[in-house]
Parts: structure tokens; C-alpha cells; sequence
């Protein structure tokens, strides 16, 4: 059995295996994601590791034609845009991550409240490659 | 009880460099510029050597100058050594940070005169290196690696809030011309052009180049060119970005008693406040700032009155649709009328609530740790009647600047008065 902890890379270590952690509290039952040793609302420290369904809705968006160092290394630019937001998740927290599968030619045509479901997406190659967090349309 | 400052807080001075970028000066160039204005606008001077403590407002002269530990630097570079100096660092808010540390110091009785100074030195580097830079005011964690960048997490804000209240996205390009219609009348705004003359002057530089001369139709054709004004992040639009600057600002703070000493026109600083929060994602609501609300509760409070005494405001525009979100923060507009206001010419220099007369951080410039010390400056500036072209009309009693770091993980509110 792998020993968990709530320490904060524990988020990506479970993304890596396609889970998306989070953390509840003992005390008042809230849910956060990612997963944190304190409760943000009622400051109790017993907390215990939850797996989330990794579904949700889209809570904000945007579509970004200039990108950081980092995603023009991933090959976005003006030309290939790509979409990243906020996501409710089923069980109340939010989380931002990139958005895929969505039709990026109008963003005016993205709707608020879209159901999404978890998924991933590879950035770098080789030993750079890295998994990250990513939400589809469900 | 209202949390109050144990004894009063006055300016009696202030000054500003240009913003704007500047590749033949450095940050302590642009601070020695800011500072000799400082010493001009004490109507009956200071010796330095009466200043006890300095505070400076900077994000990152680590990456964009490859210079920690800046503040005793400065000191020494405007002849202040061995002043106590201190660097704040609260990213964009840490100007509003800076102030409000020298106010709480002289508050407590501590010390008597403070320098409060910020700056930024951004356009030595590379504009991806900048927006790199620039992200480290977020969480580096579980933001940056999103692809999130700084004009992408206010786009969002600004697809939650044209969501939730339906409102119609010109308000957003209402705000960029009002701002450089302000800032058409600063002269030491970075854009010192309105819109139409900013359009002018593309098609003057097209004719010269011999290319076909763009026509648009009005403020708001030109606006909508994607060529003219190109999509940054959904619904963002580049003018929709405060730009990339450098720039200094200074504020000469003494406890109340002493400012007759210095001036017969000191602006007292009557309420600050300050708060923090998480990530974006992690907020009750996206389409406001929570901590900017709270800063400004905690500022009224302490100043005593209500939004609706306000004459006028310096508000943290870096995008667009911050303006409309601080508009109703601030209490000078309800939830989801901000636009409306904006749309209707509300928070022009001749409408009900003016804000950002200086052209704001959109067409002033954002030296992101300069800023809120910039405001300040406009204030001081607005209240004392010597504003220019850009003085706003009618007698003004009441300013208040309001300052955020990050996507709203910080945010200062201050309130000043002008007395008699």
C-alpha cells in the first residue's frame, strides 16, 4: 500500500495516475482542492485525503492568443490558441486547468456552465514530458 | 469598534518620473527623477536628514534588474544612508503596501517622517521574459502550469462576470478610451493619446510607409479592428492591458502635528486597509475581487465615511475589466452595474464618480511596484487643485486609491483627505 500524505505535490504525484485529489475536514465536512493540511473554513487540522470524480462545469474561461514561455514551447501561439479555465467541480470546489476539446474558432460561442469532465494533457517531450490536469467537454 | 490609527497621517509632498519605457535609465535613475519632484512640491522643504524611515514598493528587480535587496540601494542613491530601508513586496500592490506600512509606522508613533517610494524597471527585458516574470504573482503551483497567464486570469473574471450579469463587452473598450482620453492630459503618462489620436497616427504611419491608410468608422470600429487591436486573451483585446512600463513614484508621510512645518496644503490620510486571499479558483465569487471588498470596508471604516462621500478614485485598472470590478468593490456602483456606469460615461473626469483622471494604470503606465504609489501622487495632485488640463471640477474633499496584487490576492484601499 503507497503511504499518502497531504504534503502539496501529492496533487501533481496523483495527476500523474490521472486521479484528481483533493482534501475534506473531519470537522465541518468541506472539501478542497488541491488537497490542503488545514481547513480554509474552519481551520481544523483533521483532514483526510479524498479521491474527486473529476467532474464539473466550466465556471470561467478564456482563450489566450499570447502565450507564456512555456506554452509557446508547447507549440500555442496567435495562430493556435488554446483554452484554459475555471472548472465547479461535482463535489463544490473549484480548480483551474486547461480546457480541450472545445471549438476555439468563437469564443463567444463557449458557454458558462458547460459539463466537463476530467482528462489530461502532455506538455514537452521526452524527459520533459510532463502530464497535466486538463478538463474536456463530458 | 471602528479600528482606528492612533494618531493622524499627513502628505506634504510627492513626485513622479515619467512611465514609460526608458532603455538609458535604471530603476534608481527613475526613483532620483521622482524624488527631486518630491522635494520641489514641499512648500517649505524638508532636509533629508529628517526622513527616519523608507519604505519602496517593488515586485521583481530580482528578475527584471537581477537586483535583490534594492531598497537600501535606492536609499543610498538619493543620499539617504543609514535610513531604515525596506523593500515590500506584495507584486502590483506593493506601492499601496509600501504606503500603508509607512502610515501604520508613523501611526504607532514609532517614527515621524517616512519616504514611501515604489518603482519597477520592466523593459529591459524581453516581453516573454516579462510576462514570465509577471506570473510569479500567481501560484506557481497550480496556476502558471495551467497555461493561466495575467491578461487570461482578468479575461476570465471577465467571462464570469459578462455571464452572470449579462453584461454587453463594449463597456470593457469604454474604459480603455475613457482612461486614454485621461491620459491624453498627463504628461507623464506612457500614453499621453487619446484613441482618436492614437488611430490618427496609425494612419499617418501607414501613408508615410506607403501602405494602404486603415479607415475606421469611430473610437469603437478601431477598437474592434482585430488588426488595430488584437485579441490577447478572450475577451481581452491588447487595449485592454495596461502595458509594460518603468517608472518611480514618492510620497513624503509625517505624523499630522508636524505637516504645518512642511506645508500649507497637506492631504491627510484618513482610513487604509488591506487584505489577501487564495487563488483565483478558490473564491466565492469570479467576478469581483473578495479582498478588495474587504479593503475597503476596513478603509471606510477607519476614514468614517461611506462610498458615496468619494469625490473621486485611482483605481488598479491593469486590465479593463479590473476598472468595472473595483467600480462596484468600492462601493460606488452595485454588483453588476459597474458596466452600465462605464457604458454612460459615469466615471469619466465630467461624470458622477470620476475614476482613474489620470488615465489610470492603461494609458499611465504599470511600473507594477510604482503604481500605487503613482495613484497617490494623482490624488495628492487632484486634491490640491494643481492637476492641469485633467483637474476635475468642484471642490474636492475626499480620494481614495485603490491598489491589487496578482488576480486580487492583495489588495491596499486608501482614503485621503483635503481639510478647509
Amino acid at each position: 500500500m503507497t503511504e499518502h500524505s497531504l504534503y502539496s505535490r501529492e496533487f501533481d504525484q496523483a495527476i500523474a495516475q490521472d486521479v484528481l485529489i483533493g482534501s475534506r475536514c473531519l470537522d465541518c465536512a468541506y472539501t478542497s482542492v488541491p488537497q490542503r493540511q488545514i481547513c480554509p473554513r474552519c481551520h481544523a487540522d483533521r483532514v483526510q485525503r479524498v479521491e474527486l470524480s473529476g467532474r464539473g462545469t466550466l465556471a470561467a474561461f478564456t482563450v489566450i492568443y499570447i502565450p507564456p514561455t512555456s506554452m509557446a514551447e508547447a507549440g500555442y501561439n496567435a495562430k493556435n490558441p488554446y483554452c484554459v479555465g475555471i472548472v465547479s467541480l461535482a463535489e463544490g470546489p473549484r480548480i483551474s486547468a486547461q480546457i480541450v476539446g472545445l471549438d476555439l474558432s468563437d469564443p463567444s460561442a463557449i458557454k458558462i456552465n458547460t459539463p466537463l469532465k476530467q482528462a489530461s494533457i502532455v506538455r514537452g517531450e521526452g524527459d520533459a514530458a510532463r502530464k497535466f490536469l486538463a478538463f474536456e467537454p463530458a | 469598534m471602528a479600528k482606528k490609527l492612533s494618531r493622524g497621517v499627513a502628505i506634504v509632498g510627492v513626485g513622479m518620473s515619467e512611465f514609460g519605457a526608458f532603455p538609458d535609465k535604471t530603476s534608481r535613475d527613475l526613483f532620483v527623477e521622482a524624488y527631486l519632484e518630491l522635494k520641489q512640491s514641499v512648500q517649505k522643504g524638508f532636509d533629508p536628514k529628517d526622513i527616519e524611515t523608507f519604505y519602496m514598493g517593488n515586485f521583481s528587480s530580482d528578475h527584471f534588474e537581477n537586483q535583490g535587496h534594492l531598497a537600501p540601494i535606492v536609499a543610498s542613491w538619493v543620499g539617504l544612508s543609514p535610513v531604515a530601508s525596506t523593500r515590500i513586496e506584495d507584486a502590483c500592490a506593493s506601492g499601496g503596501v509600501a504606503l500603508r506600512q509607512g502610515v501604520l509606522a508613523i501611526a504607532s508613533g514609532a517614527v515621524d517622517i517616512v519616504l514611501v517610494g515604489g518603482l519597477e524597471k520592466m523593459t529591459d527585458l524581453p516581453g516573454a521574459k516579462v510576462t514570465d516574470t509577471l506570473a510569479l504573482a500567481a501560484d506557481s503551483m497550480f496556476e502558471v502550469p495551467t497555461g493561466f497567464t495575467f491578461p487570461g486570469f482578468y479575461a476570465a473574471m471577465a467571462s464570469a462576470y459578462i455571464d452572470q450579469y449579462q453584461a454587453d463587452p463594449d463597456a470593457l473598450l469604454r474604459v480603455g478610451i475613457k482612461n486614454h482620453q485621461n491620459g491624453a492630459l498627463n504628461e507623464k503618462a506612457q500614453f499621453n493619446q487619446s484613441i482618436p489620436e492614437v488611430m490618427e497616427k496609425k494612419k499617418s504611419k501607414a501613408a508615410q510607409k506607403g501602405l494602404p491608410v486603415p479607415e475606421w468608422e469611430d473610437e469603437m470600429a478601431f477598437m474592434k479592428d482585430p488588426k488595430a487591436n488584437p485579441m490577447i486573451a478572450w475577451p481581452l483585446r491588447l487595449f485592454d492591458c495596461s502595458p509594460v512600463s518603468d517608472g518611480a513614484a514618492a510620497v513624503l508621510l509625517v505624523s499630522e502635528e508636524l505637516a504645518a512645518k512642511y506645508t500649507d496644503t497637506p492631504i491627510f490620510v484618513i482610513g487604509s486597509g488591506q487584505a489577501s486571499d487564495g487563488a483565483l479558483a478558490e473564491r466565492e465569487s469570479l467576478s469581483n475581487i473578495p479582498a478588495a471588498v474587504e479593503a475597503a470596508r476596513q478603509a471606510y471604516e477607519m476614514a468614517g465615511i461611506a462610498p458615496e462621500d468619494i469625490d473621486f478614485a485611482e483605481v488598479h485598472d491593469c486590465f479593463t475589466i479590473a476598472e468595472i470590478m473595483a467600480s462596484e468593490d468600492l462601493g460606488f456602483f452595485a454588483h453588476g452595474e459597474g458596466w452600465k456606469a462605464a457604458l454612460e460615461g459615469r466615471t469619466a473626469r465630467d461624470g458622477s464618480h470620476p475614476i482613474n483622471p489620470s488615465g489610470g494604470l492603461k494609458a499611465k503606465g504599470h511600473p507594477v511596484g510604482a503604481s500605487g504609489v503613482g495613484q497617490v501622487v494623482e490624488v495628492w495632485k487632484q486634491l490640491n487643485g494643481i492637476a492641469g488640463e485633467r483637474q476635475l471640477r468642484g471642490k474636492l474633499k475626499y480620494g481614495l486609491a485603490h491598489n491589487v496584487g496578482g488576480t486580487g490576492q492583495t489588495c491596499s484601499v486608501h482614503i485621503f483627505e483635503k481639510r478647509n
